[in-house]
């Protein structure tokens, strides 16, 4: 009976714990993130933002949660109400079920799988079934349109991420998130003499990718300037049109939930992770998940501005820049560093 | 059980615990709000006509043939992957096998360039 | 933790078989496949509990992501009408049952086949380092390209066969449609967009 408890309850409730744990920081972090791009977007417009509740409005997304749960949940009666509601709930979980592979410090992660790229990579591209399912579920004409852009959107720039994914794979010769940040410690910076610095990451040996997955990850997040699903000019609010109260916050969780995840990946693929810019002290006094964070805050930050900033791209455009500039780009740079790393010897040793 | 099966066991619990939070959020309000249905409101939107006719159409071909082109790529860049992984071992032999294996394919992405497949009209 | 291991292999085989079985009797096709998709998820959860990780996102990244996804574009969109299909359903049975039969068959001979010939297996299969010394994707990339290059470059072809294919088959080009030329618009300038015309007054153009 104690080889029960010992081999099964304890470490499955010490996970269970840090699950619970990690899931609290992450929703709010993500009611900050809401705060945020608000905030962002209103001070480049010159307004104020959300500044009633609480100080500066730091409870705003607290009292939207509240709000939301009190409303009166519509189910449209020409709709299919099971895939209606499985919808929003299919979206939200996979969305957060991305970030159990997601290690925010050296050995802070919940679960450390050998090919945790590759399980982000995956789920990630399941998320289009929350859309879809939505879209078709409502029987209404705006968010089937919605549903039939943001699927074929999704899917267009999903390949140029894949491909993005193997270039870093190359460099690193692991598909090991840890691995891959800790292979950041050395690179081009060190290889010229200098100290282990911010040089040494991926956005400078690989810079034209970091842009190519930094805008595929607008794209496929639906964020603007690629928002044609839910083009409010156009299609209302697309695929979420029939949604209301909790079912809508929960596409909006998941949406937020997923911009998060990809400044995560951003951070941990080509800006080092953990890793502080500088290899001496103060800079290593400071905590690594302390480092994790102010990247992936200034990878949002980029995020949130070009929302302010760029207008929505039309269709034939958008389907252009994924499959005629980013596809061939991508491509062409896995045979270049494939071909590069194979003539000078510099790849990882591999397993 | 294996050390590879033992570190997928908390992705499951965290999948759990995402899993029933987000049934607690979509359930609370059925369970709290107030609820008053009407005809009108159970409508679909269709900026305040009554819908014309059902909602689910027949659309251009167009997007499956990117769904289908999508499937090749993606099948492609799950070939890539061991390679990428177990590149520092395979040598110029490996280095060109998969060299002519993305030729083909650069082949046929030409092919379905100079088409127009993947012009949007 | 083997009893674990058990347990969660009774449910993925449970959720795929009784999955499986709601594609052949859900009465909407948009649930029939929303049923395949939890019937691949169940047996990508299988190949995990059977050690091989990397099939098993693979299964989730080609199958689900991107299969299903046209399985769904072509049944939620097509405006399938139930009644006919049902109709025709039955007069496709035998076939059905044929394929089911030979596929039955096949696994049962690869299943089988050691039994009776007990050096097939040594003949067909490479061994293998433990998977402990070499991780799954590391122990399939290290063959897959070199020593098995030839099925490599026909999985290639077949996708080039498959790609063209699909646009012999689908791509159709409207009439008169005006498309967005990039490079022609960045190389317009003023000589050669602008004309200044020199207009006598009352008479016009």
């Amino acid at each position: 009976m104690t080889d029960f408890f010992s081999t099964y309850v304890w470490p499955g409730l010490i996970i269970l714990g840090q699950s619970v744990l990690f899931l609290v920081v992450l929703l709010v972090l993500i009611a900050y993130i809401l705060l945020a791009d608000r905030k962002i977007w209103a001070a480049v417009q010159m307004r104020r933002g959300p500044n009633v509740v609480g100080p500066w409005g730091l409870f705003q997304s607290f009292a939207d949660l509240l709000k939301f749960v009190l409303k009166e949940p519509v189910v449209p009666a020409s709709s299919d109400k099971v895939v209606f509601l499985l919808a929003p709930l299919i979206a939200v979980t996979l969305a957060l079920a991305t970030f159990a592979v997601i290690p925010v410090a050296n050995g802070w992660v919940i679960a450390n799988i050998n090919i945790g790229i590759l399980y982000v990579f995956a789920i990630s591209s399941l998320e289009v079934y929350g859309v879809i399912m939505g879209g078709w579920a409502s029987n209404s004409k705006y968010a089937f349109l919605g549903a039939l852009r943001s699927a074929a959107q999704m899917v267009s720039y999903e390949v140029s991420i894949g491909f993005v994914i193997v270039t870093v794979l190359l460099c690193v010769g692991s598909l090991n998130l840890t691995d891959i940040v800790v292979a950041q410690s050395a690179g081009l910076g060190t290889m010229i003499g200098l100290p282990s610095s911010f040089l040494d990451w991926h956005w400078l040996s690989l810079f034209p990718m970091f842009i190519v997955f930094f805008i595929s990850a607008l794209a496929e997040t639906n964020r603007p300037p690629f928002d044609l699903p839910e083009a409010e000019s156009e299609l209302v609010a697309g695929f979420m049109v029939e949604y209301g109260s909790t079912p809508y916050m929960m596409f909006m969780l998941g949406e937020y939930a997923a911009i998060t995840l990809m400044c995560c990946l951003t951070t941990i693929l080509f800006l080092g992770g953990w890793l502080p810019p500088f290899d001496f002290i103060p800079f290593t006094w400071v905590p690594g998940f302390i480092w994790f964070l102010l990247k992936a805050g200034l990878v949002f930050f980029m995020f949130a501005m070009v929302k302010a900033f760029v207008p929505r791209y039309r269709y034939d455009q958008l389907m252009r820049l994924g499959w005629k500039v980013f596809l061939p780009l991508s491509l062409a740079m896995v045979v270049i560093v494939a071909f590069v790393l194979q003539l000078s010897g510099w790849g990882a040793p591999g397993a | 059980m294996s050390a590879l099966l033992a570190s997928y066991l908390p992705i499951v619990i965290f999948v759990g615990v995402a899993l029933i939070l987000g049934l607690a959020l979509l359930v609370s309000p059925f369970l709290l709000a107030f609820k008053a249905p009407d005809d009108e409101k159970l409508s679909a939107y269709e900026c305040g006509f009554d819908a014309f006719d059902d909602s689910r159409m027949k659309f251009d071909v167009r997007f499956y043939l990117v769904s289908i082109l999508f499937i090749i790529f993606d099948l492609e860049v799950a070939f890539l992957f061991p390679w990428a992984a177990s590149f520092g071992t395979l040598g110029w032999f490996g280095f060109w096998s998969m060299m002519v294996f993305l030729g083909v394919l650069t082949v046929g992405f030409v092919y379905e360039w100079k088409k127009g497949a993947l012009e949007w009209d | 933790m083997l009893g674990l291991q058990a347990f969660f292999f009774y449910i993925f085989a449970f959720i795929a078989v009784g999955g499986a079985l709601m594609v052949v009797f859900a009465r909407n096709p948009v649930h029939s496949v929303l049923f395949l998709i939890l019937t691949f998820v169940a047996a990508a959860g299988l190949f995990l509990l059977a050690g091989a990780e990397f099939l098993a996102l693979i299964l989730i990244v080609v199958y689900v992501g991107a299969v299903a996804i046209l399985f769904l574009f072509v049944v939620m969109m097509l405006d399938l009408d139930l009644g006919q299909m049902k109709k025709g359903a039955l007069r496709y049975a035998p076939f059905g049952l044929i394929i089911g039969l030979v596929l039955l068959a096949e696994l049962i001979i690869a299943a089988t086949g050691g039994a009776y010939h007990p050096e097939l297996s040594q003949t067909t299969a490479l061994p293998m380092q433990p998977l402990y010394e070499l991780s799954n994707i590391n122990a399939l990339g290290s063959v897959l390209y070199t020593r098995y290059i030839l099925f490599f470059q026909l999985a290639g072809l077949i996708l080039f066969v498959a790609m063209v294919g699909a646009i012999v088959l689908t791509l159709r080009h409207k009439e008169g449609i005006k498309r967005q030329s990039i490079s022609a618009q960045n190389a317009r300038n003023p000589a050669t967009a602008i004309e200044i015309r020199k207009v006598e007054s009352g008479r016009g153009l």
